[in-house]
């Protein structure tokens, strides 16, 4: 089951009624004919205004994003990788033909990172998460301070381009960071939350002050589908 | 006696329409000076004040452990960029020619396919880094490295750099990298590039 792009009865409903529906379900990480589909933006490229910015979501979404699907399909082409899930693929690298593995990595890694990173953020996000996953976050960090700040030391530590996460290990929670489209999945791990320190998701806006970019993610942060996605783990 | 961040030899609008003047401004004043200014905080107080920064970097294992990471990566930095700036400038651009040509040709057969492997070097490096045109071992050689990482590490000299960190080239360029390439042959300072060959060699 390829939960993380699952939709809600909620989100679906709220789709249904803005007409990104079918945009909203071509996002499920393999189709019929075995390709990997850019997913749509489940929001407007404005709509993390003034957070994130317009002209940086567009580049993301319809360059980055889509080179890595684009790239990832013509990796896979012929292979018995067709048809599998992305998260099958990635937790098993090893099963990956060595010709094609690199390329499997990196633009696998690239796809499924960013279909995580448009589901985790919303233009209603921001606050403090609740439910199970703030008791969860209270016995991993002390509470949502404790998170935030371990979550962007995390985020700002890395090293040249790549990805912090938050992890749920069958519930049991940490922060990790990983290397340019590295992802916890290649461990067989969940992200449920994960920010992209690649200088492309920031520069346009915030330039080398990628701190300040960190902390405006918090306030576009949608916890409500980060629950969801802990939730899953469990 | 602490790292300096060295000024530009060249306006910080020299280099357009190849490299915009935005992007060289953010670029030194304030990637390069962090990077000096974290390789001097990381240094204080240790035996590594007063070397090199290549002897620095040609041996890191003699780096304390606790700061050997953030020598590495923004020795790296520090020296990488003080590189950078001074194989680019204006009225740069066209082929070598002299013992440096020369070498081009019988390394990678003409300078049209030592381009090519440049280029390609640069567009493959995923993620943050470099490509280099390094001696080694008294032969040329293309090769890129991750982060900030050089060619110094390995104990090799390189004589010309390109930076593929997204910020060297995303006010300008955005996504394609290939172009940002390109134009960057426009700018190289050959001359001194074939300065350092020499010593080098
Ligand atoms: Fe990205
Ligand atoms: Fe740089």
């Amino acid at each position: 089951m390829d939960r993380n792009h699952s939709l809600s009865r909620r989100e679906v409903l709220k789709l249904a009624g803005s007409g990104l529906l079918s945009a909203a379900f071509s996002g499920v990480s393999f189709a019929a004919g075995g390709e990997f589909k850019l997913p749509a933006l489940p929001y407007a490229e404005d709509a993390l205004e003034p957070y994130i910015d317009a002209a940086t979501m567009s580049l993301h979404h319809g360059k980055h994003h889509a080179g890595y699907t684009n790239k990832l399909n013509a990796a896979i082409e012929g292979t018995d990788l067709v048809g599998m899930s992305i998260e099958d693929i990635l937790a098993d690298l090893e099963a990956a033909p060595e010709d094609i593995r690199t390329a499997v990595r990196n633009n696998g890694g690239g796809y499924a990172n960013h279909n995580l990173y448009w589901q985790i953020m919303s233009p209603d996000g921001g606050g403090e998460p609740d439910g199970e996953l703030a008791e969860a976050i209270e016995r991993a960090f002390g509470g949502y301070a404790g998170f935030k700040e371990a979550f962007a030391a995390a985020a700002g530590g890395v090293f040249g381009s790549g990805w912090t996460w938050l992890v749920s290990d069958a519930g049991a929670l940490n922060i990790e960071t990983s290397p340019n489209q590295d992802t916890p999945l290649m461990r067989g791990a969940t992200p449920i939350l994960g920010i992209d320190v690649w200088e492309h998701a920031y520069y346009l806006r915030y330039q080398n002050r990628r701190a300040d970019y960190i902390g405006a993610f918090f306030n576009v942060l949608n916890w409500a589908r980060v629950e969801e996605l802990y939730l899953a783990t469990l | 006696m602490a790292f300096e961040l060295p000024s530009l030899p060249y306006a910080e609008n020299a280099l357009e329409p190849h490299i915009d003047a935005r992007t060289m401004g953010i670029h030194h004043g304030k990637h390069h000076a962090s990077y000096t200014s974290n390789l001097n905080g990381a240094i204080a107080g240790t035996d590594l004040e007063g070397k090199s920064v290549d002897e620095i970097l040609g041996d890191l294992d003699a780096v304390p452990e606790g700061i050997r990471t953030a020598v590495r990566n923004n020795g790296g930095g520090y020296a990488n960029h003080n590189l950078f700036w001074q194989i680019m400038g204006p009225g740069g651009g066209g082929a070598p020619s002299g013992a440096l040509g020369d070498a081009i040709n019988s390394a990678f057969g003409s300078f049209d396919d030592f381009k090519s492997a440049f280029s390609g070097a640069a567009a493959t490096r995923f993620g943050s880094g470099w490509a280099w045109l390094a001696v080694e071992g008294g032969a040329l050689r293309v090769s890129s490295t991750p982060n900030q990482d050089t060619p110094l590490m390995s104990g090799n000299t390189p004589i010309l750099g390109i930076d593929v960190w997204e910020h060297a080239y995303y006010l300008n360029y955005q996504n394609r990298r290939p172009d940002y390439i390109a134009a960057f042959f426009n700018v190289i300072n050959w001359a001194k590039v074939a300065e350092l060959y020499a010593a080098a060699s």
